[in-house]
């Protein structure tokens, strides 16, 4: 069993765009370590033979008809958003990283 | 870095043109440079509809016109793959003879960015619709002999587009105070095809990319419109030692959007990695734009291999199943594709390598030449009638072959009348212009306007006789010495006869009445 050290938990952090203070870190580090603790009961089952399924419901080649339908919410969706300008959203100076 | 071969460039690198051909010619010898490239192209698949939802795809509209709660990514919305996208990819999957797969699904690729509603992008991972194939891209070069190269492909997998960004305060991303964002982009549908490592020479890449559109065209997937956007190339490129070398340094170039800048922007960052190697300055492994106004890749100067994008099968989308009997119902509906075409041109009409080449470039235009041959004509005078005055006028008008008045048939005719000695080359360029902007019997034609060859001896000779006559002191001069002047009398010949006069057998009377 592989154990969450903190810099796991800055990575993951970082990487959904979280700001976590690092008093933080630590809770979240046991919080986290907890959850996959729970999540491996599974490992005791046994899957030799079971295909790795990605779902629960099986289904197939759901598609849909090449059909436009205009749904006209553009301004209830532009209002949605933290900031617009005219018809385009807006967001901050980009950096580069 | 082995020492000889920095002496050994340093030498061959005092002109650029003298090192493009020494990194062009990586075979011959030790101590050249290997360029190894491969190309990413992003193809929009042109269905009406995005590819998970009904929005529309149409290019150019006001901002955010075509978004919806999908596109956008809310809370509770249900992404549907359109099954034309599904066709449309398979298609080209068999066409790049690739394997497609029975078994296919999507994966969500984590990465923040604005031009992307989600915070995802819906791709395919580790099973693309698609993978392991070909196309063999013939190279033509001003100077150079054409050859033919085939060009591994590693997949073709589905996904969806991004958004565009404006960025405001400044032309470019830095020095921009804020950005603007227009998501009618986001979710068009796109086939992405990796090709294989194999391409050597920027004129190769130009050319791979070339062929890959064509051939999309020729299926009606997609326009391959570069300048819109729907056809994008992204380049990876290296330099190696010699063929049996590990790769070197990947870069990757993005922003060209034409085939010349494709092919010039490999040349350029061959030579920038080739001089970097030489001078001893790394190479680093990063993205590059290309620059049309300076001609030169330029640092993005971003950090690369941090990306982290986490796949994991997107659970909204169920898998996609291909059987046999889909798959090839699907291909029965597959075109000649172009490289087919080239081949079969030269092989059963006798064209020239160049004539195949500029005939099949457009499906339209090789479809409308093909129904003339139907139609009984000759195939090289129809090939070069179409590819003289007829491109012509279609490119002059921005017609469409399937739009042009003069129709394929109508051409045979005129080419057999032309072979069958009834009308003269030269009275068939006359009445085209007519022809092709209303269409008609070029037949009908000349009879009415009584335009057909004369080919009766004895009205020619009649005709000669009478210019003779007209003419004693050119007669004189002729009979004195001055054979030039026979010119001169076909000139009065063909004018006096509309240019009517069936030029072999003129000459054969003029000469002979000349004589004396």
């Amino acid at each position: 069993m592989s154990k969450i050290t903190a810099d796991d938990v800055r990575k993951v952090a970082q990487l959904a765009r979280l700001s976590l203070p690092d008093d933080q870190i630590e809770t979240f580090t046991g919080q986290l370590e907890k959850i996959l603790t729970y999540v491996a009961h599974l490992e005791q089952v046994d899957t030799e033979n079971v295909p790795p399924t990605t779902r629960a419901v099986e289904v197939v080649n759901v598609t849909r008809e090449d059909e436009v339908t205009a749904t006209p919410v553009r301004e209830d969706l532009l209002d949605l958003a933290p900031q617009r300008e005219g018809d385009f959203f807006r967001v901050p100076k980009i950096l580069a990283d | 870095m082995d020492p000889y071969d920095l002496s050994f460039h340093r030498i061959m690198s005092k002109s650029v043109d003298r090192r493009s051909v020494m990194a062009a010619s990586a075979s011959s010898g030790q101590g050249t440079w290997e360029p190894v490239i491969g190309l990413e192209t992003h193809v929009q698949l042109g269905t009406n509809s995005k590819i998970f939802t009904s929005a529309s795809t149409t290019f150019g509209d006001d901002p955010n016109i075509h978004i919806d709660p999908v596109v956008c990514g809310l809370p509770g919305t249900l992404p549907v793959l359109n099954q034309k996208v599904l066709e449309y990819a398979v298609k080209a999957g068999m066409a790049l003879n690739l394997q497609i797969a029975e078994h296919s699904k999507f994966d969500r690729k984590q990465y923040f960015y604005p031009d992307l509603p989600k915070n995802y992008q819906i791709s395919q991972f580790d099973e693309p619709i698609a993978e392991e194939g070909w196309i063999d891209v013939e190279v033509a070069e001003k100077g150079k002999d054409t050859y033919t190269k085939r060009i591994g492909i590693e997949r073709l997998h589905m996904e969806e587009d991004a958004g565009k960004l404006v960025h405001a305060g400044s032309d470019r991303l830095a020095g921009s105070t804020h950005s603007l964002v227009d998501y009618n982009r986001a979710g068009v549908a796109l086939a992405e095809i990796v090709s294989k490592p194999d391409l050597r020479t920027g004129r190769e890449a130009a050319e791979y990319a070339s062929e890959i559109r064509r051939i999309m065209r020729y299926l009606g997937v997609s326009d391959g419109n570069m300048q819109e956007g729907s056809l994008r190339c992204d380049v990876n490129i290296s330099v190696r030692q010699g063929p049996d070398e590990p790769f070197g340094t990947k870069v990757e170039i993005k922003n060209m959007n034409s085939f010349s800048a494709i092919q010039k922007a490999c040349e350029y960052e061959i030579q920038r990695q080739i001089k970097a190697y030489e001078t001893g300055e790394p190479v680093v492994q990063e993205t590059r734009l290309w620059d049309e106004g300076k001609q030169i890749t330029k640092s993005m100067r971003s950090k690369e291999g941090s990306s982290d994008y986490r796949y994991f099968p997107d659970p909204d989308l169920g898998p996609i199943e291909v059987n046999e009997e889909r798959r090839e119902g699907w291909r029965a509906e597959l075109p000649e594709l172009p490289g087919a075409k080239r081949h079969r041109y030269a092989e059963e009409f006798g064209l020239s390598v160049y004539d195949a080449r500029v005939l099949t470039d457009e499906r339209s235009m090789a479809e409308y030449f093909e129904a003339a041959v139907a139609a009984g004509a000759e195939a090289k005078g129809v090939a070069n009638w179409i590819q003289g005055d007829i491109a012509a006028y279609v490119n002059a008008n921005r017609l469409g072959y399937s739009e042009l008045p003069l129709r394929p048939e109508q051409l045979a005719e005129m080419v057999k009348l032309i072979d069958g000695g009834k009308i003269s080359g030269k009275i068939a360029k006359e009445i085209l212009p007519e022809l092709l902007e209303k269409g008609g019997s070029p037949k009908a034609i000349v009879d009415e306007r009584g335009l057909g060859m004369i080919s009766d001896p004895a009205a020619i000779t009649t005709i000669v006789e009478e210019l003779l006559a007209a003419h004693p002191d050119e007669v004189e001069a002729f009979r004195g010495g001055k054979t030039k002047l026979q010119g001169f009398f076909v000139g009065q010949l063909m004018k006096k006869t509309g240019g009517k006069a069936d030029p072999k057998l003129a000459n054969q009377i003029l000469s002979q009445k000349l004589k004396g």
